[in-house]
C-alpha cells in the first residue's frame, strides 16, 4: 500500500501499525509526534493506529532553534497537508 | 553602630556563579529555574558545539524547534541525545508559524511529541522583520491556555499586548529587544520600562541582543530572564560569548537588585573634606 510520510510517497506491507512504521524507518518512539491524517496521534495508540492505502503520516522531532529560522522551508512543508484538510 | 541595618543577606562571592544566584530562582507556573539566561539550539556547528555553548551559558532552559524528521537520512544524531530533558527544561517553540492555525498545531504536536506542556508561542507576522502577528498571538494563546498549554508569547515591546497576554492567562511574557537575529541590543528601553513597571508576571526579554552589554542592561531593567540564540551561536567564539552573556546576565542581576545609585547632573566628592590640610 502506499502511504506519503513526511512528504515522500513511500509503499510499505499491508496492515502495519504506526509503531511498525516507525521501527522500519529506524525512527525510536520517544520524542516524536505522529500526524496520521491531520490528527496527532497519543504515544499510547501508536501500536493500535493500522495505516490505510493512501493515509498521509507526519513524523516530527525536536531539532535546534531559537527563534525562526529556515521560514521558507519550514512554511513549505506544512502547506500540502493544509490544503488537504480544507477539502 | 549597627552592621546590620538593611544590609542584603547576600554573602561574598567565591566566583562561583552558581552560589551568587542561588537565593534568586525564577519561577514559572510552579516551575523553578536556576538560570536566567535562556538559549535557543539554533545555528550551532553540531551537537556538540551546542551542549558546550549551553553548559557554558549555564542555561537550564533550551529553546527546540518542532520538525519533520529526516526519514531519508536516518544515521542523523537527535539533538535530545545531548540534551537530556531530565538536566534541561526543554522549551519547544513555534519558530516559523505564520498563522493561528499553525502555531496551534506545532504547539500541540510538541506536547504529543512527549516533553512537557510549555511551549513558547510565536506567531511571525512578517517575513523582513520576523516581528509578532500579535493580534494572532493573543488568540492562540488564549486556545493554548484552554488546552492547558504553559505559553509563553514572544511579543512586541508593547505593553499593551503584553497585558492582553497575561490575561487570557500566560504566566510569562516575553517582548523582544530588538528583530530576531538583528544584534541590535534594547531597542525601545522605555516601552519594556513600562512592561517591567506594569506587568506582574515575569518577563524574560527575548530575541535582538547582541553582546554581553544589552543582557546585563536588560536585566538591571528588571528583566526576569533573556532569551537568546544568535548573539551566541553567531558569534566567532560562541563558547567564549556563552560565557560572557553568563557574566552579563549576572552582573545586571545583581546591579538590579542591589539597586543603582540616581544620574545626577553634578559632582558629589566621595572623599570627606573634613580633615583635610
Amino acid at each position: 500500500m502506499n502511504i506519503q510520510v513526511n512528504g515522500e510517497a513511500k509503499t510499505f506491507q499491508d496492515g502495519i501499525t504506526v509503531t511498525d512504521l516507525l521501527q522500519t524507518l529506524d525512527i525510536r518512539t520517544e520524542q516524536v509526534a505522529v500526524e496520521l491524517n491531520l490528527i496527532i496521534l497519543d504515544r499510547g495508540d501508536f501500536p493500535q493506529s493500522v495505516l490505510q492505502n493512501g493515509d498521509t503520516v507526519e513524523i516530527l522531532s525536536f531539532i535546534g532553534g531559537g527563534a525562526t529560522i529556515h521560514l521558507h522551508d519550514n512554511k513549505r512543508h506544512l502547506i500540502n497537508t493544509q490544503s488537504a484538510r480544507r477539502e | 553602630m549597627t552592621i546590620s541595618g538593611t544590609s542584603s543577606t547576600h554573602n561574598p562571592r567565591d566566583g562561583n556563579n552558581e552560589h551568587i544566584m542561588a537565593d534568586d530562582q525564577l519561577v514559572i507556573a510552579g516551575k523553578t529555574f536556576k538560570s536566567r539566561l535562556w538559549v535557543g539550539t539554533g545555528k550551532y556547528k553540531d551537537f556538540a558545539e551546542t551542549k558546550t555553548a549551553i553548559d557554558a551559558a549555564g542555561a537550564d532552559v533550551v529553546t527546540v524547534a518542532v520538525r519533520r524528521v529526516n526519514i531519508t537520512n536516518r544515521d542523523s544524531e537527535n539533538l535530545l541525545d545531548y540534551l537530556n530533558p531530565k538536566d534541561y527544561t526543554i522549551l519547544p517553540n513555534t519558530a516559523g508559524c505564520y498563522t493561528v492555525e499553525d502555531a496551534l498545531r506545532y504547539a500541540r504536536l510538541a506536547r504529543a511529541a512527549g516533553i512537557s506542556d510549555l511551549v513558547k508561542l510565536e506567531v511571525i507576522g512578517d517575513e523582513r522583520t520576523l516581528f509578532p502577528d500579535t493580534a494572532g498571538l493573543i488568540e492562540a494563546a488564549k486556545i493554548l491556555v484552554k488546552e492547558g498549554f504553559i505559553v509563553l508569547p514572544y511579543t512586541n515591546d508593547d505593553p499593551i499586548v503584553a497585558q492582553k497576554l497575561v490575561d487570557v492567562g500566560c504566566p510569562a511574557v516575553m517582548p523582544l529587544a530588538a528583530p530576531i537575529g538583528s544584534g541590535l541590543g534594547i531597542r525601545n528601553p522605555y516601552n519594556l520600562k513600562i512592561i517591567l513597571e506594569t506587568i506582574n508576571v515575569p518577563i524574560i526579554v527575548d530575541a535582538g541582543v547582541g553582546t554581553a552589554s544589552d543582557a546585563a542592561l536588560a536585566m538591571e531593567y528588571g528583566a526576569d530572564a533573556v532569551l537568546m540564540n544568535t548573539a551566541i551561536a553567531g558569534a566567532k567564539d560562541p563558547i567564549m560569548m556563552a560565557e560572557a552573556m553568563r557574566y552579563g546576565i549576572d552582573a545586571g542581576r545583581l546591579a538590579y537588585r542591589a539597586g543603582r545609585i540616581p544620574r545626577k547632573l553634578y559632582a558629589t566628592a566621595s572623599s570627606p573634606i573634613v580633615g583635610m590640610l
